[in-house]
Parts: C-alpha cells; sequence; structure tokens
C-alpha cells in the first residue's frame, strides 16, 4: 500500500435542479478515521460515491482531491452495508476477487494471512449462504483490505449486524485499517463516538464539526467520555432534525 | 414423498381414464382404455422405440443448438448497444409470428429430414433462452457493478467474473421453459412433413383409424418430455444456485 493520503471534497450536489447539500468541505485527515453522520437522504452515500468515482445521480460541481496530488478514485475500497459477497462464489474467491477482476495473480499468502486475521481460515471453502451475518461482514472486511488501498470508503458497514457483533467489528475494523484514511458514513451516534478522529454531522445546510472524545479509538464501549459524546451527537442529531 | 404422490396421481389418472371408457361406451378406435393403449404400446414397442430415438435426436440436437444461440445471442445483446438496436426488434417480431406457420417453410427449404425438426426446435426455444439470459445480464445488481468499479475491472472482466454468474439462475430457467417446448418444435416440423419420429408415428396411426397405437405414441411423447423435463431441471441446479 502507498501511504494514505489527506482527500479533500469541496462542492455541492444538485438534483434536477435542486440543491440536495449546500456547498460544503469535507476533510479526511491522512491516516485516520473521518465519521460522517447525518439525517437520512442528506447526501452522505452521495459523497462517498463522489469519492469512490461512482455513479451518483446528482450533479456535482468542485473538486475531489488527494494531499499528494494523485488521482483519488484508483485508490480506494468500497464497504457497504449490504456486504456484496458473490452468493456462488467461496469466502475464498470472494476475498480474492480483485484480483481476479483485473486478470492479476493472486496473492495467496496473503489472502490466508487475512484470513485469519478475520478468523475465518476453517470456512474458506464454504459460500455466503453458509455463514452468518457477522461472518459474511468479516468476509467483505477482508476483501476490502485484500484490495491494500490506502483510502478506505465504509457505508454503513456495520449496521445489519447486532448490538455484540457490531461492537466485535468495530474494533477488528479500527485495528486492521489502522494508518489508512477511513471514511465511515453512519447512522449510530455509539459507532461514531468509538471510532472516529473526526466527527461530522451533516445537514442540507451544511457540515457541523463535533469533536471526538480524547481517548484513542476505538474507545471502549463503556468510557464515560465516549457515552458522554455518543449523548452529545445523538442530541445534535435530533435538532438537526426538527 | 414426492414420487409416491406422483404414483398417486399416475394411478388415478389411469381409473378415471378407464371410468369415462366404461360410462360412456365410447368404441376402441375412438377412444380406446388404458389396458388397450398398453398392449398396443408392448405389441409396437418396437417400431415406437425406433421412432422415439428419431424425435430424441432431433429435441437434443435442437435444444443444444438453440441454447447456444440463445447464449451467444443473449451476451451480444448485453454488450453491444448497436446489437440491441439492430437485433432486438427483430427477435421481437420472430416471436410473434406463429412457429407453426414457418414449418412448411423449413421443410421446403431444408427437407423432409431430421434437420427441418431440428431447425423447428431452435427457432420455438431461441427466443425464450435468449430472453431469459438477456435479463438476467441486465439486472446485475448495482453493488456488484460499483463494487467491480472500485477494483478498477475492465469491461469483459466484469461479464465473465459478475454478470454473467450473476444471470446463471435465469439461463437456468430459460433452459427449463426450453425443455418443454423443444419436443413440441420437433413433432410439429414431424407432423409438416417428415417418415420418422413419433409425431409421424401418431399422424399415420390416426389415418390407420389406429387409435390405440396413436395414443400409445402421443403417451411416449409425454413420458420422454416429461424425462427431459427432469434431466434439464437436474442439470441446471447448480446454475439455479439450488444445491
Ligand atoms: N440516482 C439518483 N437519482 C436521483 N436522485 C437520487 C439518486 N441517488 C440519490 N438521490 C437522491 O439524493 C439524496 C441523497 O441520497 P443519499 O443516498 O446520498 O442519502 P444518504 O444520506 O446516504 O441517506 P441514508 O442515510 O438513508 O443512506 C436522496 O434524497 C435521493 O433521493
Ligand atoms: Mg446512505
Amino acid at each position: 500500500m502507498d501511504s494514505a493520503p489527506e482527500i479533500t471534497f469541496d462542492g455541492r450536489a444538485d438534483v434536477d435542479g435542486a440543491a440536495l447539500f449546500a456547498p460544503l468541505a469535507l476533510r479526511l485527515e491522512a491516516g485516520q478515521w473521518t465519521c460522517l453522520l447525518g439525517g437520512s437522504g442528506v447526501g452522505k452515500s452521495t459523497i462517498l460515491r463522489l469519492i469512490a468515482g461512482l455513479e451518483t445521480g446528482v450533479r456535482f460541481s468542485g473538486r475531489i482531491a488527494a494531499s499528494d496530488g494523485a488521482p483519488v478514485a484508483r485508490r480506494v475500497a468500497y464497504m457497504a452495508q449490504d456486504d456484496l459477497l458473490l452468493p456462488w462464489a467461496s469466502v475464498e474467491r470472494n476475498i480474492g476477487l480483485g484480483a481476479r477482476l483485473r486478470g492479476e495473480r493472486q496473492d495467496r499468502a496473503r489472502l490466508m494471512d487475512l484470513l485469519d486475521r478475520v478468523r475465518l481460515r476453517e470456512h474458506l471453502g464454504k459460500r455466503p449462504a453458509e455463514l452468518s451475518g457477522g461472518q459474511r461482514q468479516r468476509v467483505a472486511l477482508a476483501r476490502t483490505l485484500m484490495e491494500d488501498k490506502p483510502v478506505i470508503l465504509l457505508d454503513e458497514p456495520f449496521s445489519a449486524l447486532d448490538a455484540r457483533t457490531r461492537a466485535d467489528m468495530q474494533d477488528l475494523a479500527a485495528e486492521l485499517l489502522s494508518g489508512r484514511t477511513v471514511l465511515l458514513v453512519t447512522h449510530d451516534p455509539a459507532e461514531a463516538a468509538r471510532l472516529g478522529h473526526a466527527i461530522n454531522v451533516m445537514t442540507p445546510a451544511g457540515l457541523t464539526q463535533v469533536s471526538p472524545p480524547d481517548a484513542p479509538a476505538p474507545r471502549h464501549v463503556d468510557d464515560p467520555e465516549t457515552l458522554g459524546a455518543q449523548g452529545a451527537l445523538m442530541r445534535l442529531l435530533r435538532a438537526e432534525a426538527a | 414423498m414426492k414420487y409416491g404422490a406422483a404414483l398417486i396421481a399416475t394411478v388415478f389418472a389411469l381409473l378415471l381414464w378407464q371410468a369415462v371408457v366404461l360410462l360412456t361406451g365410447l368404441p376402441r378406435f375412438i377412444l380406446p382404455g388404458p389396458a388397450v393403449v398398453a398392449e398396443a404400446w408392448w405389441s409396437n414397442r418396437a417400431v415406437i422405440a425406433e421412432h422415439t430415438l428419431v424425435t430424441a435426436l432431433e429435441v437434443l440436437i435442437g435444444l443444444l443448438l438453440g441454447a447456444a444461440l440463445g447464449v451467444v445471442t443473449a451476451i451480444q445483446l448485453a454488450t453491444s448497444r448497436l446489437a440491441r438496436v439492430l437485433v432486438q426488434p427483430m427477435l421481437v417480431f420472430t416471436q410473434a409470428l406463429p412457429v407453426f406457420a414457418l414449418a412448411p417453410i423449413l421443410t421446403l427449404w431444408m427437407g423432409y429430414g431430421l434437420w427441418s425438426k431440428v431447425a423447428m426446435a431452435v427457432l420455438i426455444i431461441y427466443f425464450p433462452v435468449t430472453s431469459a439470459f438477456f435479463d438476467g445480464l441486465m439486472r446485475t445488481p448495482r453493488g456488484y457493478l460499483d463494487l467491480a468499479q472500485t477494483m478498477q475491472a475492465g469491461k469483459r472482466s466484469v461479464l465473465w467474473h459478475i454478470r454473467v454468474p450473476a444471470a446463471l439462475p435465469s439461463l437456468a430457467s430459460g433452459l427449463r421453459l426450453a425443455a418443454v417446448y423443444a419436443p413440441i418444435g420437433a413433432v410439429i416440423g414431424e407432423w409438416v412433413g417428415a417418415s420418422r419420429g413419433l409425431g409421424y408415428l401418431m399422424l399415420l396411426a390416426n389415418g390407420r383409424a389406429k387409435t390405440d397405437l396413436m395414443f400409445a405414441a402421443m403417451l411416449t411423447l409425454g413420458v420422454f418430455s416429461v424425462l427431459l423435463h427432469l434431466a434439464v431441471r437436474r442439470a441446471t441446479m447448480r446454475m439455479a444456485g439450488e444445491h
């Protein structure tokens, strides 16, 4: 992996001539987790998809750039709420999908190492349908890591999981993605409070920065300061909605 | 359990048939009973087997060719806008023509032998296979395509590694439909002009008032079609994602 750049997103988006969000500036610090919260339909996924270079159905005007000047879209790995595992392929083949799609040789040693790190080695021959929701999301995480990209875009990756599995996945992701520039779109104030090095709340009017707890991420689920930050975020989100 | 139910249904149908024959008292050259048909089947078994073989060959070749053509066409349509513009309307139009109407022309062009029947079978299954597979290829879940794009996949590799495998269940349902249609195509071809095959045998028996033989041939065709359907179903189970 090349060293993780800082990413700046600067601009506005229109849908059918009407503004989806006003001009806003979002900075993803190099090697850090930036969390993006906000009401449904406010444009969080749109921002993430614009950074990934994916189709969005909005008209974007502005710029998306990396601190090192190199193009952004080619250096991102993408993970969404829907794990997007190919149902016909084994765990192993799902994790190795990127190399197969690019016609590259598979780095099997790395794949096996990643399987160990997401604790799925004994499941490598299984199909996604034979796995639990948490295991599937771990496969998706391994596939994301297999890409070995410096920028990681996560769109509510853990929101379909039960509370315990979600906390486990947050710890695992924080550990395995450390040192990369991460954008995490989430609905969950607790998640943002646990994982964010920077936390942004998005409204149609723009972004509000919220200072994260001082403890290093991932923070304990019962850390008082983290719980306090979670509460403050919740209050802010509800106030924005009102 | 499934086989048990099939057996019970078969016995029931035979009893019903026999009951209709007994109650109406129709003569055997109008409606022969099951026992009479079984007897006709047994005494003509060599002839029936020979004609079944001919029809089976037509159907199998037709199925293979039609499926291959359908698969190739669907991939062409799915990957080329030009192909969609030029070919799709033609496909729909040929589908609007009754295939029966083409049978005499095919016989004129290709003769009384095997190939005019193969062509009928191909024609009748080409559209269902093509359209089922094409629909599947065009309905690749958006998320997979996004993922592939972030992985810098080329068009071809998205086709082979994502779109085609994601469309295989649709292709499987097209092929299952084809297995039902193909025998119909072949038999229509035989009715229009042939000297062999179950369709020919049915016409011949009918013309000579050998109604029992005609029923025997018809039931043989039915059993063959059901077996073919089951075989194709089995063969496409993996494709359909049923394990
Ligand atoms: N392809 C499209 N065509 C038209 N409008 C679109 C399209 N995609 C998204 N939108 C609109 O853009 C807005 C923002 O969508 P987006 O998915 O970014 O919201 P979000 O903040 O991620 O919401 P959620 O939290 O529910 O995921 C929505 O109101 C949606 O109607
Ligand atoms: Mg979203």
